[in-house]
């Protein structure tokens, strides 16, 4: 007699479909995703615009970041026009510098998603790391992690990362700066974003350390390190998923709004927010699209994730079901 | 009790003015940066120089087409029987903004602690050896020898009070560079025709007019409100918008706009001022370039390639948008020495660009970062992201560090760069002010702006003789010789001389100055 209940429970339960493809197909989660038209459009808009960065070397007309492919004599091409000089058209125009907008948005978009991308992977690691600590440590050290969260969400994040952003430019050798800057960029938007990944998990983690396969791991005497990456890391993830969603989106807006203050990464190699920061200046005189377009495209890009993280967040809540 | 009784007397002066309304102007004036400081020895800066010379006074002043007009000095020439000393007669009867009085003593003093060894307009003043006090009335300067040019050098050097300074222990200069801090970086006691009322570092700055101002016409504006907006597209809006009266910084793509819009109005001029790109010389290699055995720049034929680089051309036409005018020589042509000769520049010639980076043994280029300041000169930025895609074209991959003046300017006078663009004005109308700063060997007074740490000890020999020779076509064939070199060597990479473009309102007017410092005093209403 090896198990019987599973033998007899067999013909009355619906054998779960093979596969992971298949059991994700089946899932509740997939199902409220088919239901949500504007989560459809979500996706495939934000699944675009990543394609779109994550290829642009090889399916953008031009290399933007290459100065030398640069003729000065093509800036501020309009859209679809022909360029008086230099006889070019370019489909969205060129910006101040004779840069194709096209090729510059979808460059743009990579180095903007790949800051947003590293700087919530780095808040996800450090909060969730420290939130767990906190939670199932208790006392003291709660104490400092969660006064030291406290501090930080009682003042806007990107006045953080501005800080960070001084102290690094203060202390990276003046020669190094600019090939460090997208690293500086990743850390000071991780560090400023870091508190509310720490909140969350430090909940969950008090409320799991209570339950029973806790107690009964401690009893076994696991180390309290694999009991928190084992047993309490799992269960306290689902959350962590949801605020990460809208935490890229948010990256992504902060790395924007630093790149168009202009403490962001360097001018010849320009992130959505440098794009528009550029644009910005020509507002008035006319050149309307060097505006237009990476504003247009940063806002498809944080509306559709962030669209995604509410989805994700309904479908993860077990009371909204 | 005595600063109670000033602060009583303002108060009554202002309250005064507010009863006899009719003539009270306010001008909102917007400029792209603030005054770097107000330690008027501290940055030989234009913006700062423009910011202090409403509140401080100098012994001369240059009127709009360059000739010196008497300012807190009434008579100045050489000594009869000695001419190493010059000798100016001060004006009687002027007062500082505290009341004290204006005499020959704070000559001396305001004179000795802008030639002191902390003090950013040393060079200006190289040539003396002592400043001393007739009488209350007149001031003797000696030089060591005869220096027949040199009232042009004192239209910058400001006058402060000498009690004044000793009561602040502001005797020293404030070390800018080293990021060192006083008292009269905040504060002022000047004799101009504006008091300083209180100032917020880069935010807003209000001065008052000085009613005890020595002269004779009374200003219409009495009061300035000084704005700086770095962010180009702001600060035009808040014309528009009718925030403020005047912009001084105008951005090239908006003169166009500007002047189709009902009720502003653009004054265009051209400005005593040329942008250039320097280098590091020296055998060391460069901090931030893969060359690590050898200063490719310290190759004449990688200077001589990055000239034939350089398209001044579209620069002029698609940065500037036409409001520059490309030059060959860092030096403006309201400036004596400057010759169409030495302002013509090759046409771009990629070919033998590309040709001599190979006899230079950089076939492959080499790599480099470039410091361009973004709110200092008309599209400084672009400026700098242009020549380094032009650059690219010869295989020098550029990478661009964009700063603020305020933490480009040290990086230059600290030689912490590499390759650096700078705007160069002349104030003395003369091209020794050029080489003292630019070309001469960085020591004691000179050098000042040589970031690149340039030294040529056969032209530092010319350089110092100009300051006292008195032959002046002698004075003008070493002039020539000196540019002839330092064109010839590419010493410099120069692109073109600025072109003014004032916004304001439409019932004021104030014409471009070309040093690019007009006074508020000069702004007229309509009626």
């Amino acid at each position: 007699m090896k198990n019987p209940t599973q033998g007899n429970a067999a013909p009355i339960v619906p054998p779960r479909p093979q596969g992971r493809l298949k059991a994700a197909l089946d899932s509740d989660i997939f199902y409220s995703w088919r239901r949500s038209p504007v989560t459809i459009i979500a996706t495939v808009v934000a699944l675009a615009l990543i394609l779109m960065a994550v290829l642009a070397p090889w399916i953008a007309p031009y290399d933007p970041f290459d100065p030398s492919s640069l003729n000065l004599m093509d800036g501020f091409t309009p859209p679809m026009t022909e360029n008086q000089f230099t006889g070019s058209t370019y489909l969205l125009g060129t910006d101040n510098q004779g840069r194709d907008m096209l090729s510059s948005i979808m460059y743009g978009s990579r180095i903007s998603l790949f800051v947003g991308a590293m700087a919530t992977a780095f808040a996800i690691t450090l909060g969730v790391s420290l939130g767990l600590v906190a939670g199932y440590n208790g006392g003291m050290i709660d104490g400092v992690i969660m006064r030291i969260a406290d501090i930080q969400l009682s003042f806007p994040g990107i006045l953080i990362a501005l800080l960070i952003f001084g102290i690094a430019r203060g202390v990276i050798p003046a020669n190094q700066q600019e090939s460090m800057a997208i690293w500086v960029l990743i850390i000071a938007i991780g560090l400023s974003n870091w508190a509310q990944f720490a909140r969350t998990v430090r909940g969950a983690t008090m409320v799991e350390r209570q339950k029973d396969y806790v107690s009964a791991a401690q009893i076994m005497g696991v180390h309290p390190f694999l009991i928190l990456l084992r047993h309490v890391l799992p269960n306290v993830l689902g959350p962590v998923l949801v605020i990460g969603t809208i935490g890229l989106a948010l990256a992504i807006i902060e790395e924007a709004t630093l790149s168009f203050l202009g403490v962001g990464v360097p001018p010849t190699q320009p992130s959505l927010g440098t794009l528009i920061r550029i644009g910005q200046q020509f507002l008035f005189s006319g050149e309307w699209w060097i505006l237009l377009f990476p504003a247009v495209t940063l806002i498809l890009l944080a509306l559709s994730v962030n669209l995604l993280g509410d989805w994700l967040r309904d479908a993860l809540n077990p009371k909204l079901r | 009790m005595k600063k109670v009784m000033t602060h009583l007397g303002l108060a009554l002066l202002s309250t005064t003015m507010i009863a006899g309304a009719t003539s009270a102007e306010t001008i909102r004036w917007a400029r792209g940066s603030d005054a770097l400081t107000l330690d008027p020895h501290s940055q030989n800066q234009g913006v700062t120089h423009n910011f202090a010379h409403h509140i401080y006074e100098t012994l001369v002043d240059r009127d709009v087409e360059g000739t010196l007009q008497p300012r807190l000095a009434t008579e100045w020439s050489l000594k009869e029987d000695d001419p190493t000393v010059w000798v100016f007669k001060l004006r009687e009867g002027v007062t500082f903004h505290d009341g004290a009085e204006f005499t020959a003593e704070d000559v001396v003093f305001s004179l000795d602690r802008a030639r002191s060894e902390a003090s950013n307009m040393r060079q200006l003043h190289v040539e003396v050896t002592e400043v001393r006090a007739v009488d209350d009335y007149t001031v003797e300067v000696q030089t060591t020898g005869p220096s027949p040019l040199y009232p042009d050098n004192l239209t910058n050097t400001f006058i402060m009070d000498k009690d004044w300074s000793e009561a602040n222990d502001v005797v020293e200069v404030q070390d800018y560079a080293a990021g060192a801090d006083n008292y009269a970086v905040r504060n002022t006691n000047g004799t101009g025709p504006y008091i300083l009322q209180s100032r917020e570092v880069d935010v807003r700055s209000v001065m008052t007019l000085n009613e005890n101002h020595w002269a004779e016409d009374t200003p219409a504006v009495t009061e300035i409100i000084y704005l700086p907006i770095a962010d180009n597209a702001t600060r035009i809006a808040a014309l528009l918008s009718g925030e403020v009266d005047l912009v001084q910084d105008v951005p090239v793509q908006d003169i166009d706009r500007l002047q189709g819009t009902g009720g502003v109005k653009i004054e265009t001029g051209p400005e005593n001022r040329v942008i250039y790109f320097g280098y590091r010389f020296g055998e060391e290699p460069l901090a931030s370039s893969n060359v690590t055995d050898a200063n490719p720049f310290n190759d004449p034929r990688v200077r001589e390639a990055m000239e034939l680089a350089v398209d001044r051309d579209a620069i002029a036409q698609v940065v500037m948008r036409g409001q520059a005018i490309p030059t060959g020589v860092a030096n403006p042509p309201f400036v004596a020495g400057w010759t169409e000769e030495l302002d013509a520049y090759p046409a771009v010639d990629l070919d033998r660009a590309q040709k001599l980076m190979a006899e230079a043994g950089y076939e492959d280029g080499f790599t480099v970062t470039l410091d361009t300041p973004n709110n200092r000169y008309v599209n400084d930025e672009a400026i700098s992201q242009a020549v380094v895609a032009m650059l690219g074209r010869i295989g020098i991959n550029v990478t661009l560090a964009s700063r603020p003046v305020a933490q480009h300017s040290p990086l230059v006078t600290n030689n912490q760069t590499d390759f650096y663009l700078l705007g160069w004005g002349v104030p003395t109308f003369d091209s020794a002010y050029v080489f003292n700063d630019l070309v001469h060997t960085k020591e004691g007074s000179y050098g000042a702006y040589n970031g690149g740490l340039f030294s040529d000890p056969e032209l530092d020999a010319k350089i110092q003789s100009l300051g006292t020779e008195i032959d002046m076509e002698a004075r003008d064939a070493t002039v020539a010789e000196i540019w002839e070199t330092v064109k010839s060597e590419r010493v410099l990479l120069p692109i073109h001389n600025q072109v003014l473009a004032y916004a304001m309102r439409d019932d004021i007017t104030l014409p471009v100055h070309p040093e690019n410092q007009p006074l508020l005093t000069g702004l007229t209403f309509a009626e």
